[in-house]
């Protein structure tokens, strides 16, 4: 799709209506590409990459989706959010119907407009991608969310309360959409937040070049304008104990994430220069590292390994390379083909000039004087497909090499931290630590949902979005005294 | 924000500051820490929470200024606020509940040994308390452990008390009588000095770490220490280990990742302070 020009299009339009062409005319229209920041110039800032559809662009964009009799791009979202409905006003130029309904829908559509993988959920279904490109039903949706956000006049107004009070554990995607949906819904709604600003991976783990905090911070406001209220600085399981929390509100959603890494258990990776990627993360954006007068110190590799292939790795490699690394790279043990990051993120990756060592494993890393000086490395051969359905890599003998290099960043994903599940009586886990529950999202405690990374294991913002979407629902009816026996659990939707 | 109260030099580089926060002086354990952020764009840093007063619901924080972070913390006078104050963190302290047991504070880590010294001595433990400073007015906190028990105070000039190190005192104390337990927080090489002299005789030997640290809740892995062969991260899984098989080479080279950052972060700070210092130049000179 990057070679397509964008064809210049206008089209005559009657306020409110939409353009007057045929259907065959509308599947002739090609996907509009977003404008971006060169990539020379962007490897070396952290201001945001894609710069947004133009109102002209959106425009025309919006007259490519078809309206569908039967939407199927709405169950490819996990938050179901009524896709046609808002490019139909869009296309009308009704921005405020737009945004209205996107928001009516969604809790934090400038967030998703920028960080969902559309490509493998709602614009995978797209009937317009069967032949051709589908809808950029992204673009579309941060259009309108960013427009909402620009004039939020009028929009927020909190609703009358309910009488009842629910806690939020944790204040990333999953705790903010279940407190937005609760306030909307009249609920007195206190989000706990460990660290001290709120966010979650919106503001520790996204880099400002994908997700500017700006916008995080604004989506946080509008929560806030209906009456959600925010404790930072408290961790529950030592701050506050579950049980103190159980007696004061009506019902609570537990919403942490997954939270501690996981390292590779091979030598020398506690030498200085291995992070964690959310070590790395967390000191480049929740702490303002990237900036020369930051309090915070961060390392400035010159050329830095990151082991991992998903969108925390992504993250990780890019903003090395806007340090000022001369040399990133992505050593991932699978091919290019089950890269798990989302297809942008690997491109805009490429057109940056990090290089991927692929079917590639780390097997120690090696240091001089303390600090890393290379990450010694065997190259694999891809066998049957394992479990999860994707290739089971196999070392080749002999193929042993060392990429030198003078920091490593480790991205291979996350385990459940125990501070709060661990005290607490009672709440059942599997066997892995993530907590139990329901079709419903009520854990094994009476009152107590969860939802996201500490129930699913490290999965997608949309994900845990969705969680906290169906839980408040749930929650709303516990409340209210109307929650139907606990029901069977249903098949999430999975991050392929 | 949390009001500061009260605010005392204990010696040239540690103050000790009384702050506002009630929630944590009710519920905090010997041996735990808070993370703290100064002000806004200040580093989140560890720091021990070496007494509380519930009723006032003020914790003591007794801070070593080594570098701008804690340098800004300590410029904050009464009646200013510290930003964020995150914790109880951190396991308490096992203190054993009777017998003997020696606690010995070197420098700063002085302040992390008060609240395991009055616990024990709480809990009818006999206590030796062990300190020591380079001369006489780098000695801190010597009447609160006097409070607990015996204190041999050692100088390294030997200008005040007993001349040289505390793990001489040390080594005297095991020698004379049985001890059940030694606590032991100081500088690295102290901790260290300390294990080795504990471990023919098999005393169990608990020491406070302070590796560098970012969130305090087990997220970024930077606190981790090897502790018998195996990774533990210090906020989650400490900050108190066995010294008989904490592997103090790597955590003393670990704590030195930043060095050279933060000693650029001090130049800069005290040029800025100087710059401010300095008249303008009316033109007239």
């Amino acid at each position: 799709m990057d070679d397509q020009q964008a064809p210049e299009l206008t089209f005559e339009h009657e306020p409110g209506e939409r353009a007057p062409i045929t259907p065959k005319e509308r599947m002739t229209i090609l996907r509009q590409l977003m404008p971006e920041q060169d990539a020379d110039t962007r490897a070396t800032n952290f201001e945001e990459v894609n710069l947004g559809l133009t109102q002209r662009l959106a425009m025309i964009e919006a007259e490519r989706c078809l309206q569908c009799k039967n939407p199927v791009c709405i169950t490819g979202c996990p938050v179901q959010v009524n896709i046609p409905r808002f490019i139909d006003l869009l296309a009308r130029g009704d921005m405020r119907g737009a945004a209205d309904s996107l928001l009516d829908d969604n809790a934090l559509p400038c967030v998703t407009g920028r960080v969902c993988p559309q490509e493998s959920q709602c614009e995978a279904v797209c009937l317009r991608g069967k032949k051709g490109d589908a809808v950029a039903i992204g673009y579309l949706e941060r259009f309108v969310a960013d427009w909402a956000n620009r004039h939020r006049d009028g929009a927020s107004v909190a609703p009358a309360s309910s009488g009842k009070s629910v806690a939020v554990i944790g204040s990333g995607p999953a705790g903010l959409t279940a407190a937005g949906e609760l306030a909307k819904r009249g609920h007195a709604v206190t989000v706990f937040e460990a660290f001290h600003a709120a966010g979650g991976v919106l503001i520790y783990g996204i880099p400002e070049f994908r997700l500017p905090k700006d916008i995080v911070k604004d989506e946080i406001e509008r929560l806030e304008a209906l009456g959600v209220r925010i404790e930072p600085n408290a961790i529950i399981g030592k701050t506050y104990t579950l049980d103190e929390l159980r007696e004061q509100f009506d019902a609570m959603f537990i919403a942490v994430g997954a939270g501690l890494p996981v390292f590779m258990d091979v030598p020398g990776e506690n030498l200085k220069g291995v992070y964690s990627a959310n070590e790395y993360l967390t000191r480049v954006n929740l702490m303002g590292a990237y900036r020369p007068d930051s309090d915070t110190p961060v390392l400035h590799g010159q050329r830095v390994a990151v082991v991992g292939g998903g969108n925390v790795a992504m993250d990780a490699v890019r903003t090395a390379r806007r340090l000022g690394a001369s040399e990133a790279i992505i050593v991932y043990r699978r091919s290019d083909q089950e890269l798990p990051a989302r297809r942008e993120e690997v491109h805009h990756a490429q057109q940056e000039g990090i290089r991927f060592e692929l079917q590639v494993a780390p097997v120690e890393v090696v240091g001089d004087d303390g600090w890393v000086t290379g990450m010694r490395c065997v190259r694999m051969d891809l066998g049957e497909p394992d479990e999860s359905g994707r290739r089971r890599p196999v070392p080749v003998p002999g193929s042993e090499f060392t990429i030198d290099c003078d920091m490593v960043v480790v991205a291979i994903g996350t385990r459940s931290n125990p501070v709060l599940t661990t005290s607490a009586a009672g709440l059942k886990l599997n066997q892995w630590g993530y907590i139990e529950v329901d079709g419903a999202g009520m854990t094994s405690l009476p009152g107590v949902f969860a939802g996201g990374d500490i129930v699913r294991g490290a999965a997608t913002v949309i994900l845990a979005m969705g969680d906290g979407k169906r839980a408040a629902a749930a929650i709303d009816a516990y409340v209210a005294g109307a929650l139907p026996e606990a029901t069977p659990p249903t098949e999430p939707v999975t991050a392929p | 924000m949390h009001p500061i109260v009260g605010k005392t030099q204990l010696s040239p580089n540690v103050t000790r500051l009384e702050v506002e926060a009630p929630r944590i002086a009710q519920i905090r354990l010997a041996g735990q820490f808070v993370i703290v952020r100064a002000a806004e764009g200040s580093e989140r840093i560890p720091l021990t929470i070496a007494d509380a007063n519930p009723e006032h619901g003020t914790i003591t924080l007794i801070i070593q200024s080594v570098g701008k972070t804690t340098e800004d913390l300590v410029a904050l006078d009464v009646g200013a606020s510290i930003r964020d104050i995150a914790g109880p963190l951190g396991s308490a302290t096992e203190l054993i509940e009777q017998g003997r047991a020696v606690c010995v504070g070197g420098g700063v880590g002085t302040a992390v040994i008060l609240p395991i010294a009055q616990g024990l001595h709480r809990a009818g433990v006999e206590v030796t308390s062990i300190i020591g400073g380079r001369s006489r007015e780098w000695v801190i906190l010597e009447e609160e452990l006097s409070a607990c028990g015996e204190l041999i105070v050692c100088t390294d000039d030997g200008s005040y008390g007993r001349p040289g190190f505390v793990t001489q005192a040390l080594a005297d104390v095991i020698a004379q009588a049985d001890v059940d337990a030694v606590y032991a927080v100081g500088p690295v090489p102290m901790m260290r000095a300390v294990a080795e002299m504990t471990r023919p005789a098999a005393i169990p030997t608990v020491v406070s770490l302070n590796p560098i640290m970012v969130d305090g809740t087990g997220m970024c892995g930077g606190c981790r220490v090897s502790v018998g062969g195996k990774t533990m991260y210090a906020c989650v899984d400490g900050p108190e280990f066995d010294a008989h098989a904490v592997d103090f080479a790597e955590l003393a080279d670990r704590l030195s990742t930043y060095r050279d950052f933060e000693q650029r972060a001090l130049e800069r700070s005290h040029c800025a302070v100087d710059a401010a210092k300095t008249p303008q130049s009316t033109g007239t000179a």
